[in-house]
């Protein structure tokens, strides 16, 4: 555990680690017996491909977070992966919007360029930013949080913050709940920003055949788990996911 | 498991004939969860089970519902997809060239608002290279009789099946919805109207709430439960079902395992489906077999069909 509900599991996963894009996910089956779990989709928070290795970063929310949460050195996990589109080649300017757990995707994507770029992370209070300041420690990257006790950081939501640096961006890459990647919606539309955000829904085969984890976008119901995660943000219809 | 392990018991015979379809083993994917198959092929070797039943297919392209379309719940998977397909000209252009080539059997579930989108349908699959029989889904509601499901009324589903039976030489399988009071008069009224065989249980209707959001958690409100949860309910409807009928039944609902499957044949059916088992392993389609296989082999059975509705000869059932 890296904070209170939050843990980082890293996983031994050479062909996964060598092949991950930033944006990408990957299903963790959960064999739990007779009473069986569907497996649970997470982005790649890193992957390290000279050590074999890839880490999740995960918010303990439910039964299959709690499994993964007391996972035992050496265990064996059985992963379907790397999945999704990923996120475009970030350009130099690119600025980056986390709230909360939206956090993992986003560290990967920071970890692959040493451009220039910026970092908001946001989240409601101070205990709620909850990754680890050494993975933010990237060369080049720098980070702006935002609370909106104003317990640490600057006093405002991400969006605030993004309504301020967005003039200066050259792209926007975003992950988060549903109303911040509203705001960052009409943020990135308003100021002709372009932007991408991966979103999340409930999945069961992660691999695109059973649609049932489609979000509304201007271009009709698309597949998360295969049209996604991420999607340009001015193709995601936010309105009616609250 | 690999061919080798087949063959370990390949003294053994698991195939089977559902409704004329011969069916090289008797584990068949369930229609809907594994889409038209392009992805599942990556994950599994098609060739280890009987066939494919393909996501209902309509006329018209379907959009389907609102998401959240998902929910799990304990044991099992609540889902309103809504029947969301690219209709029956996309389907016979882009998908099923490439399920010729699978290495299986296709069944096509067929979906409609009407009769008349049925049989209109099945018309234009009948025929065509590399169908090999075709699962009607009688659980849609009937536009023009209030919106109530075909499948919930005999005589509807008695209707509906001659109409779509004048269309086609296929197998004709029907599905029935478990959402009835009494299965057997359903099961009876499909197979005199012209049914080769039955396939059954379609999902058990069931929704939850969100207290956080205070509103229904999917999208559509009402959904369909499977998984697990839903097994016994499943195996007592076919065990009724195989009882009122002739004609061979496909069962279905929660399968997880060997066991289960086995569970089924002993009821009466002939072959099994998997759905949501598929999402929490999708090797179990080869773990079924091989336990079958392995059970065959331990009892000295020779075939499947030996074992099939012996639990029913046990209670003097048949």
């Amino acid at each position: 555990m890296v904070a209170p509900g939050f843990c980082r599991l890293s996983l031994e996963a050479p062909k996964i680690a060598a092949a991950a894009r930033p944006g990408q996910f990957v299903q963790v089956y959960m064999f739990s017996g007779r009473r069986p779990m569907l497996p649970r989709p997470f982005s790649i928070f890193n992957a390290n491909p000279g050590q074999g290795q890839i880490s999740f970063f995960i918010e303990v929310k439910g039964p299959g977070t709690a499994m993964l949460a007391a996972a035992k050195k050496n265990e064996t996990w059985s992963l379907l992966g790397p999945l999704g589109n990923g996120f475009p080649a970030m350009p130099e300017g690119s600025l980056l919007v986390a709230g909360g757990a939206g956090i993992a995707p986003l560290v990967f994507l920071a970890a692959s360029t040493q451009k220039e770029r910026l970092l908001i992370y946001g989240a409601p209070s101070a205990t709620m930013l909850t990754c680890p300041s050494s993975d933010l420690d990237l060369p080049g990257l720098i980070t702006l949080e935002a609370t909106e006790d104003g317990s640490r950081g600057e006093k405002g939501t991400a969006p605030e913050l993004l309504a301020v640096k967005i003039k200066e961006a050259s792209a926007v890459f975003s992950c988060g709940p549903c109303g911040m990647l509203a705001a960052v919606k009409s943020l990135c539309v308003s100021h002709g920003v372009p932007g991408w955000v991966s979103v999340e829904e409930r999945m069961a085969c992660g691999i695109g055949a059973c649609v049932g984890c489609v979000i509304k976008t201007g271009n009709g119901y698309r597949r998360v788990c295969k049209d996604g995660p991420v999607f340009p943000v001015e193709e995601v219809v936010f309105d009616e996911q609250g | 498991m690999n061919r080798a392990d087949l063959n370990n018991h390949g003294d053994l015979n698991l195939q089977v004939d559902l409704a004329g379809i011969k069916l090289k083993t008797p584990v068949l994917l369930a229609s809907g969860p594994a889409g038209y198959g392009h992805e599942y092929r990556e994950l599994l070797d098609f060739r280890t089970l009987g066939a494919i039943i393909v996501k209902g297919i309509s006329l018209e392209p379907w959009t389907g519902n609102l998401p959240p379309r998902l929910a799990e719940t304990s044991c099992g998977l609540l889902n309103a997809v809504g029947l969301q397909n690219p209709g029956v000209e996309y389907f016979l252009k882009e998908d099923l060239p490439a399920l010729r080539n699978s290495g299986t059997k296709v069944i096509v579930n067929v979906v409609g608002c009407s009769p008349d989108e049925y049989a209109a349908v099945t018309s234009r699959l009948d025929g065509k290279e590399g169908i090999d029989g075709l699962e009607i889904n009688i659980s849609c509601p009937n536009v023009k009789a209030g919106g109530m499901a075909f499948g919930t009324d005999p005589k509807a589903t008695a209707k509906l099946v001659e109409k779509v039976r004048r269309e086609t030489e296929l197998p004709l399988v029907i599905k029935l919805t478990p959402n009835v009071t009494d299965i057997s008069t359903v099961a009876r009224a499909a197979e005199t109207a012209g049914a080769d065989g039955l396939s059954l249980i379609n999902t058990l209707a069931g929704m939850l709430i969100d207290t956080e959001n205070q509103k229904p958690l999917l999208g559509n409100t009402f959904g369909g439960l499977s998984g697990p949860a839903v097994m016994p309910v499943a195996l007592k409807m076919v065990w009724q079902a195989a009882a009122a009928v002739r004609i061979p039944v496909l069962g279905m609902g929660g399968i997880n395992s060997a066991d289960d499957a086995l569970q089924f044949i002993m009821a009466g059916a002939r072959a099994v489906a998997i759905g949501t088992g598929l999402f929490y392993n999708p090797g179990l389609p080869v773990e079924i077999n091989k336990g079958l296989a392995g059970y065959l082999h331990d009892k000295g059975y020779n075939s499947l069909a030996e074992v099939e509705g012996v639990a029913r000869r046990q209670k003097g059932a048949d």
